[in-house]
């Protein structure tokens, strides 16, 4: 049992070192700006998705607001670096600031949207959602419909999706690895606690408003960051693009088809849906198709993979190792003084 | 012996105030018809539901309408009538939940506790995947492992066989014998009888007699409040 284990864990951390020279030769092996922009893309969803599951995923409570924390992060670097005249590469700077405007931001919107629970929390998102693009689209310090321009960062023309493609997979690593420890501890425990039974939680002493509101705003920190990021990489934001209502769409979608609230399952997701998006969006000009295909998927991944792809595809894994098995291991035949403890594993069912 | 749970002219929506004492140290029984307000007694004690009228107690302080996790901080644990346990975690992810600290020493006392359940062997198996008597006797376990002062137990009997109902209450007995108070909710009246120091008997939200489980028994007004008629001999003259 335990060699099996130390194999499992081997194997698992061989996997992860291929994987990390595989991440970090991608743009030299694949040097095209093309598929490099394809890599980008993917991996700034990554770090969003994860940052969403984070939250959503581990909680239960499915936010359609991501997205306000991820055009505040894009406007505030943009706002900032206007306001204050920084130029050139100087903005990265401002990267840390996006991180606080979506913490700041989330917690008067945690505090108001997590005092109900969860299919009236979705609703409160969307609104919140809706007042922010709008906001963006009548304040003057937005810039209106027109946006806010990203300063002119002085990198070649060759290099330029390079160094954007190791900063989002920084990006995308750190949301992971913070993800990882999240669920691992105490903290992430009582949010799962919360996902199967919020009012038996706080009946076993978990002061579940507070944990739902920790996660929220961590989660929302992760994603203004990365909202910041995206902003210098595509240089503007309009109120269309940073307050997108299809982002949290894709958000759910991502980490739905690849299996709500594991760590594994959002990032497949993300590695689907979204170079598959941004192909569809290249490819044909109508518009439109991505979104009908994107809503097709949704329905085949209800009706196909309800639990997403990691939990399924671990199902079946388990199905086959344990194929021709009994259901229940037999119990050992050693004698129990208590004669009442004798039928514990029988059927109390 | 002093009271260690005492609810005073406690009153929601239903019938009239419910006034009880649990007495430190003790098993004590609350039974009554159906919809007579036992369960809602237990949830305005515990948080869930809040009193209209009335106060509840607990070594002589005030806890009236205070939120669940601070009822649980403060030393009374609960199990539900219909075990709720948290399905997608696995027996020992259960059992931290309700768990101080999560640290290996939490762990240990965790196992401990399952140990004493007897549902040990199942510590790493999903909470989703157990019987529903093991279910009860995790939803026990668990509440266990904060140590609380006094343990509500809702039907710790209903719905399972009767090995199991035996192992639970000689877990009770066990556990009351090293200093445990618990105010048990049951049908079972074999059970009940069995097991309780004092016996209060609810209906519509009222108390309609209390005493040890001998006097109860053969008391005309529980019979009264189970069988809906008057069996008073006087009024039969």
């Amino acid at each position: 049992m335990t060699g099996t284990v130390s194999r499992q864990r081997a194997a698992a951390g061989l996997a992860l070192v291929l994987l990390a020279v595989a991440a970090i030769m991608f743009p030299v092996v694949f040097s095209s700006p093309v598929i490099t922009n394809y890599a980008i893309y993917a991996l700034i969803f990554i770090a969003v998705v994860t940052a969403w599951n984070m939250f959503s995923g581990f909680s239960g409570y499915i936010s359609l607001g991501q997205a306000v924390f991820f055009g505040s992060g894009a406007y505030a670097v943009g706002i900032a670096a206007r306001a204050w005249h920084i130029t050139g590469v100087g903005v990265f700077a401002l990267l840390p600031l996006a991180a606080a405007v979506g913490a700041v931001i989330a917690v008067p919107f945690g505090l108001v949207a997590l005092r109900v629970r969860r299919h009236t929390f979705i609703v409160i998102t969307i609104a919140v959602f809706f007042i922010f693009q709008l906001m963006a689209y009548n304040f003057a310090f937005t810039g209106g419909s027109v946006g806010v321009a990203a300063p002119f960062l002085p990198w070649s023309p060759t290099t330029f999706n390079d160094r954007f493609y190791y900063l989002t997979l920084g990006c995308a690593v750190v949301a992971v690895v913070i993800a990882v420890l999240v669920r691992r501890a105490r903290f992430g425990l009582r949010l799962r606690a919360i996902r199967d039974d919020e009012d038996r939680a706080r009946g076993l002493g978990v002061r579940t408003m507070r944990v739902k509101l920790a996660a929220f705003v961590l989660s929302a920190t992760i994603t203004g960051l990365v909202g910041g990021v995206w902003f210098l990489y595509l240089t503007q934001v309009q109120p269309p693009s940073g307050f997108d209502p299809l982002f949290d769409l894709s958000l759910v979608l991502m980490a739905f088809l690849g299996g709500l609230g594991t760590i594994s399952g959002p990032i497949i997701g993300a590695l689907i849906i979204e170079p598959g998006q941004l192909y569809l969006t290249i490819k044909y000009t109508n518009g439109y198709l991505s979104e009908i295909l994107l809503g097709a998927l949704f329905l085949a991944i209800v009706i196909f993979v309800p639990r997403g792809i990691v939990p399924t595809t671990g199902e079946w894994l388990r199905r086959l190792r344990t194929r021709g098995r009994p259901a229940v291991p037999p119990v050992p035949a050693a004698p129990d003084p208590d004669p009442a403890r004798s039928g514990l594993s029988g059927g109390t069912t | 012996m002093t009271a260690l749970l005492r609810t005073e002219e406690v009153h929601k929506a239903y019938g009239d105030s419910c006034t009880l004492e649990v007495e430190e140290g003790s098993v004590a029984g609350l039974i009554g018809p159906n919809g007579s307000g036992k369960t809602t007694l237990f949830n305005v004690i515990t948080g869930y539901a809040k009193a209209d009228t009335g106060e509840v107690y607990l070594a002589g302080q005030k806890i009236t309408n205070v939120t669940p996790d601070r009822v649980f901080a403060l030393g009374i644990g609960r199990t539900f009538q219909l075990t709720r346990i948290f399905a997608s975690l696995t027996v020992l992810e259960n059992m931290l939940v309700a768990s101080r600290r999560g640290n290996a020493a939490a762990r240990k006392r965790a196992m401990e506790q399952l140990e004493f359940v007897g549902i040990a062997g199942h510590h790493a198996e999903l909470a989703g995947t157990l019987s529903y008597g093991q279910r009860k006797l995790l939803e026990l376990a668990y509440v266990l492992v904060a140590d609380p002062a006094v343990i509500l137990l809702d039907e710790p009997a209903g719905g399972v066989n009767l090995s199991l109902v035996n192992h639970i209450a000689e877990r009770i007995r066990e556990l009351n014998a090293a200093g445990k108070t618990f105010l048990i909710v049951e049908h079972n009246m074999e059970f009940v009888m069995g097991l309780c120091d004092r016996v209060t008997v609810l209906d519509s939200g009222t108390v309609v007699a209390s005493g040890p489980p001998g006097i109860i028994r053969t008391d005309h007004r529980v019979l009264n409040a189970y069988l809906g008629e008057d069996l008073d001999p006087a009024e039969d003259e």
